[in-house]
């Protein structure tokens, strides 16, 4: 909200500038900001009144013009503006002066004609962002007075972006209150006086649920001019609030909005069949509004008259029943819409408006009357008519008593605020306070307070004023309770660090994706469709992190970083039979060459063993308990059927590794095939606290043998089997060359094993060894058709 | 001495100072002291002599033996000291060469920011802890004191799923309801995760971070919430931040507060800039949980860590966070 601050200043005028001002404010809770209104000085720029008007001899759309400029002698000025005619007041830029944009006004000819100066739009002034002819002055306007005075242009603007908690304050009448309260002065509120009743008409008013709708007033003014013209001085507080003159009955009521506080509304009464009624709508009923835009209903509130809708009660006015510029009747409303009854409207219809924003807020409940007062009487000065009495429905509502405990305060301040200034805070905001025993008052906020309910509201409206500045900070005093800390979880940081040190880059991806990308990863989960995302490519909650790493390669790949290691520990979102499931997954997608660039070994790219150093490295490192991970052969839809492995832990699995599938490669029409992990984070998180076993004393004996085994058989295989077979004294299986070509069958490899042998008690003698050594190869050769290579 | 011991002696010494290398150093060790060596034949000659002469001659024998080891040791530490000269030499590499490797990687910002606050507070006892992001409308508003028709709604966009009932929550504060429904008084936790809203533009993203802070005891004032907030800002930057605490609204807690800091901006000058949000919370809240209000009272605090992070690091386009350009990720190593 805008609002002029001379106009604030008529109403509450403290000695203080406007920054000073707009400090106060802000220190308030009252979030405020005042500009210059005028950046431009508009000097030489008179008003200026067309006492003749003639056609261009040159030009159809010029016209030239004498003006009187207050000079004594008129100016002939030559003008394109439609509206420039004999009579009207306009402001004049005089020959010398300068107009915004270094637009410097010299006598100059047009077309062949003399022309001294320049007649001005509202735009050419800066005083508009677009213009329709000439800026239209007041007929009573004097010739010769310097625009800016004649504007009062020399003015602050007050931008207030006030909390949904101070509906109050948005009106001078409002920030007045406020402003008086913070310095200590009476706002001096100008009387506003019934208007004479010359007229007898009225339209009748009922309230269907005065839950809705507290108090309806309505009156009928009959007889306006519709030649009527919104005088000067009140569209210029209108422009200031950022509000265009339409009409001069819709400016009035905004301008009591804006005055008072009370949203209001106008229906051009011949338009009105029947009497007024504010009901809920029933579903399918419509309304044309304003917009021109018909809204389909369901159970807004709403006007009726004669039953048919004629606006969404503090919302917005029907395209139908408003004032045009035939109108010659009227009817006014004021009203006190519930905020429970309007809020939500507005943005269900896409809406916004003054009144609603309003409404939504809380309107003071007994301002009724006084601002269907201060209306009509501008409207039959600035329009003229005769006024009808006022018809009214519901009435006032009582405020409840809110208990204010002196100790309360204290201790939720944690100051001492002595009562007589607590009491003196509570006044200056109008509320009114009686003691109800030791200690405590009993407080009704006043009418215009919808945020006061309970004890706390009333405490932070004195600390407010007590200023929170004055509450000094107490140090740090409390019990110590010592946060969880369980040895069975792997801190994330720790797995973070891990693969920072290996070389890994962390991302940060957005957890909505392109369901047409993601579909491709992850074809047996659609992804959680959002209902209002905002864009289509941001339309589904992932189902993997692998979508934004590919993005995140992507932006970095086209952008000349040809080697990339991303990792991302997130939230991954699945729904099951109506049931959603988020699980924070670690994934990681690497591409380009194995190491940094260098000079001592061949470039490689990274493969699927250099994801699995590091994926290894995390289970293993952090587990302590390396074992009971295993890599077994996967599958996955999005990767290499032949290069995927799933990494089991107790016989869960806990994610996959892998190289993209080439098909994805090139329909995505991607650069390569990254190496991809994703594994559960929950699973791999979980740790065991470790069980220390005895150093062993005695040596440990190692025999290598070298198996031919058929291409399919995995080293898995070979080191289970291994272990199936061998006692307790086989301390390790390892796997330490591969040989495939000269010497061998075709799709067959010479798999060399290390086989390490060890007892706690003694040292294994030789026999013994070669005795398990044997074993092992004769079960080899009976479960994996594994022969000794000679 | 006697002349044929003389010319001996200093004949083996110019022998052994000529030796070129350890190999003829040795043996010369074996041609005079080896078991069959001149020297060693002398004193086994020393058995057929005179006693007189033999003490005499003796002792003349050993003094060349004792000199020619004497000279011997000296040589060869001189030839070792010269082979490993050599040998350092001939292996000196260029050490300016890169180092092998795999490089390093870093942590995002973000996190890095996360850690950092958490850290602050976890000192303090604060418990780290996380919740869903997929929430429903009790946890992400009715419990927070924003019913269904509260305008508030309206300051938080949505993003809402398909069934119009879950959404993506707009804060992390579901998680502080989702502890205090857990736990029982004193709480003292902080929340950090990723939140979401309707807003895509240069300085709002609709997926972005929070951190909230939550503590509830008997008698926590605002008092106590004004040095917590002050000493963590200062802590976070490193200097004696001056803090400046401002009345606000949030449905959640009240009173309320926004909180401000004064920076010195290189081009803008010195101003107030709001970093955080905080108040008491709402006996609403307490009462949506289970906490009696009578006996408990607590603050709470949260703040955006993407604007933490562009403080704290000079980060000034907000979009910098989720494009994870590795030039910029870099600088955060």
């Amino acid at each position: 909200m805008q609002l002029s601050l001379n106009w604030l200043r008529e109403w509450a005028n403290p000695a203080a500038t406007a920054t000073e001002l707009a400090h106060k404010l802000n220190m308030a809770g009252l979030e405020a900001e005042g500009s210059p209104l005028a950046e431009h000085a508009l000097q030489g720029v008179v008003v200026g009144r067309i006492l003749t008007a003639e056609k261009h001899p040159q030009a159809d759309r010029l016209r030239v013009c004498t003006v009187d400029i207050g000079t004594g002698t008129p100016q002939q000025i030559v003008c394109g503006a439609p509206n420039a005619r004999v009579g009207l007041c306009a402001p004049v830029a005089t020959v010398g002066s300068t107009l915004p944009g270094d637009l410097h006004i010299k006598a100059a000819q047009l077309r062949g004609v003399d022309s001294a100066g320049m007649l001005c739009s509202a735009k050419e002034l800066m005083l508009s962002d677009k213009s329709e002819g000439l800026l239209e002055l007041d007929d009573t306007a004097t010739p010769g007075t310097p625009i800016s005075t004649y504007l009062k242009l020399d003015d602050t603007l007050l931008t207030l972006e006030l909390t949904p908690n101070r509906g109050d304050a948005l009106s001078i009448n409002g920030l007045a209150r406020e402003v008086g309260a913070l310095y200590g002065l009476q706002p001096c509120k100008p009387a506003v006086e019934a208007a004479p009743v010359t007229s007898s008409k009225t339209l009748a008013v009922t309230i269907e649920n005065t839950a809705d709708c507290t108090r309806y007033l309505g009156r009928v003014i009959e007889g306006i001019n519709p030649q009527a013209r919104t005088p000067d001085w009140l569209r210029e507080r209108l422009r200031r609030s950022g509000i265009r003159s339409i009409h001069p009955v819709v400016d009035i009521t905004a301008y009591v909005m804006l005055e008072l506080g009370q949203p209001m509304h106008a229906f051009d009464l011949d338009k009105l069949e029947g009497s007024i009624q504010v009901r809920r709508a029933q579903a399918g009923e419509t309304l044309k509004l304003l917009t021109e835009e018909t809204a389909t209903l369901s159970r807004e509130l709403l006007i009726t008259a004669g039953g048919q809708p004629v606006a969404m009660a503090g919302v917005m006015g029907g395209a139908d029943s408003g004032v045009t510029s035939v109108t010659t009747s009227i009817f006014f409303e004021s009203a006190a819409f519930a905020p429970a009854a309007v809020v939500g409207t507005a943005r269900r219809h896409k809406l916004s408006s003054d009144a609603a924003y309003r409404y939504e807020r809380g309107v003071d409940t007994a301002l009724q009357a006084e601002a269907l007062e201060r209306a009509t009487t501008l409207a039959l000065a600035i329009c003229g008519g005769q006024a009808g009495p006022v018809s009214s429905a519901g009435g006032d509502v009582v405020s409840s008593n809110i208990m204010l405990r002196h100790q309360k305060l204290i201790d939720l301040l944690g100051v001492e605020i002595t009562a007589s200034e607590i009491e003196a805070c509570l006044h200056a905001l109008g509320v009114t306070v009686s003691k109800a025993g030791e200690g405590a008052w009993a407080c009704t906020p006043p009418t215009w307070r919808f945020d006061l309910a309970i004890e706390p509201d009333l405490i932070e409206e004195v600390a407010r004023l007590f200023g929170y500045e004055n509450i000094a900070a107490k140090p740090y005093r409390a019990a110590l309770i010592p946060p969880k800390q369980s040895e069975g979880l792997r801190p994330a940081a720790r797995i973070r660090d891990a693969l920072v040190a290996r070389g890994w880059q962390e991302a940060v991806t957005y957890s909505f994706v392109d369901p047409k990308i993601q579909s491709r990863l992850t074809p047996a989960f659609t992804g959680i469709p959002l209902d209002n995302p905002i864009a289509e490519t941001m339309a589904v909650m992932r189902t993997t992190l692998w979508t934004g790493l590919i993005g995140a390669w992507l932006h970095n790949h086209q952008r000349q970083m040809r080697r990339v290691r991303f990792f991302e520990l997130a939230g991954t979102f699945a729904e099951l039979d109506g049931q959603i499931s988020e699980t924070p997954r670690l994934a990681g997608l690497a591409f380009g060459t194995a190491s940094t660039e260098q000079w001592s070994e061949k470039s490689r790219p990274v493969d699927f063993y250099d994801l699995k150093a590091d994926v290894e490295a995390l289970s293993a490192a952090f587990g302590g308990d390396a074992s009971a991970f295993r890599f077994e052969r996967g599958a996955h839809p999005a990767l290499h059927p032949g290069r995927t492995a799933a990494l089991i832990r107790d016989g869960q699995t806990i994610g996959v590794l892998g190289e993209l599938h080439p098909e994805l490669v090139r329909s995505l029409d991607l650069p390569g095939a990254p190496q991809l992990f994703e594994l559960d984070w929950s699973l791999l998180s979980a740790a065991k606290v470790p069980v220390a076993q005895p150093v062993p004393e005695f040596p440990t004996s190692r025999r290598d043998i070298a198996l031919v085994v058929d291409e399919t058989v995995q080293a898995q295989a070979l080191i289970d089997a291994a272990r199936a077979a061998a006692g307790p004294n086989l301390a390790q299986a390892l796997v330490f060359d591969i040989y495939r070509g000269q010497g061998l069958r075709d799709a067959s490899k010479s798999v060399a094993m290390g086989l390490i042998f060890q007892d706690y008690s003694r040292t294994l003698t030789v026999e013994e060894i070669d005795t398990q050594v044997a074993g092992i190869v004769t079960a080899l050769a009976q479960k994996l058709g594994a022969s000794l290579r000679g | 001495m006697s002349p044929n011991l003389d010319e001996l002696l200093s004949a083996a010494l110019a022998d052994i100072a000529a030796a070129a290398d350890a190999r003829a150093l040795d043996a010369l060790r074996v041609d005079l002291l080896g078991r069959r060596g001149r020297v060693t034949e002398l004193l086994k000659s020393l058995g057929g002599m005179a006693p007189d002469e033999r003490k005499s001659y003796g002792e003349q024998v050993n003094r060349v033996r004792d000199a020619l080891n004497t000279a011997l040791d000296a040589r060869g530490n001189t030839l070792a000291d010269a082979a490993l000269q050599a040998r350092l030499a001939s292996e000196t590499i260029d050490v300016t060469l890169p180092g092998r490797g795999i490089g390093v990687g870093g942590l995002h910002p973000i996190t890095r920011t996360i850690q950092r606050i958490s850290g602050l507070f976890n000192e303090l006892g604060f418990e780290t802890v996380e919740g869903p992001e997929i929430e429903d409308d009790f946890h992400n508003f009715q419990a927070l004191n924003i019913p269904e028709s509260h305008p508030a709604r309206a300051m938080q966009d949505t993003f809402y799923l398909k069934d119009g009932a879950r959404l993506l929550r707009t804060h992390t504060s579901p998680v502080q309801i989702r502890t205090m429904l857990a736990r029982k008084a004193p709480i003292r936790i902080i929340c950090p995760g990723r939140v979401y809203r309707v807003d895509y533009d240069r300085t709002h993203s609709p997926m972005f971070h929070q951190i909230e802070g939550l503590y509830i005891a008997e008698k926590v004032s605002l008092a106590d919430l004004k040095y917590d907030i002050t000493t963590f800002l200062s802590r976070f930057f490193e200097r004696d931040v001056e803090a400046l605490f401002r009345p606000s609204y949030f449905p959640f807690v009240e009173p309320g507060a926004d909180v401000h800091i004064k920076w010195d901006d290189p081009e803008k000058g010195s101003r107030w800039l709001e970093v955080m949000g905080c108040g008491m919370v709402h006996p609403n809240v307490l009462k949506a949980v289970g906490i009696d209000p009578e006996q408990f009272s607590g603050y709470a605090f949260g703040m955006g860590v993407e604007r933490m992070a562009m403080l704290r690091y000079g980060v000034s386009d907000l979009r910098d966070f989720y494009i994870n350009d590795l030039r910029f990720l870099a600088q955060f190593q």
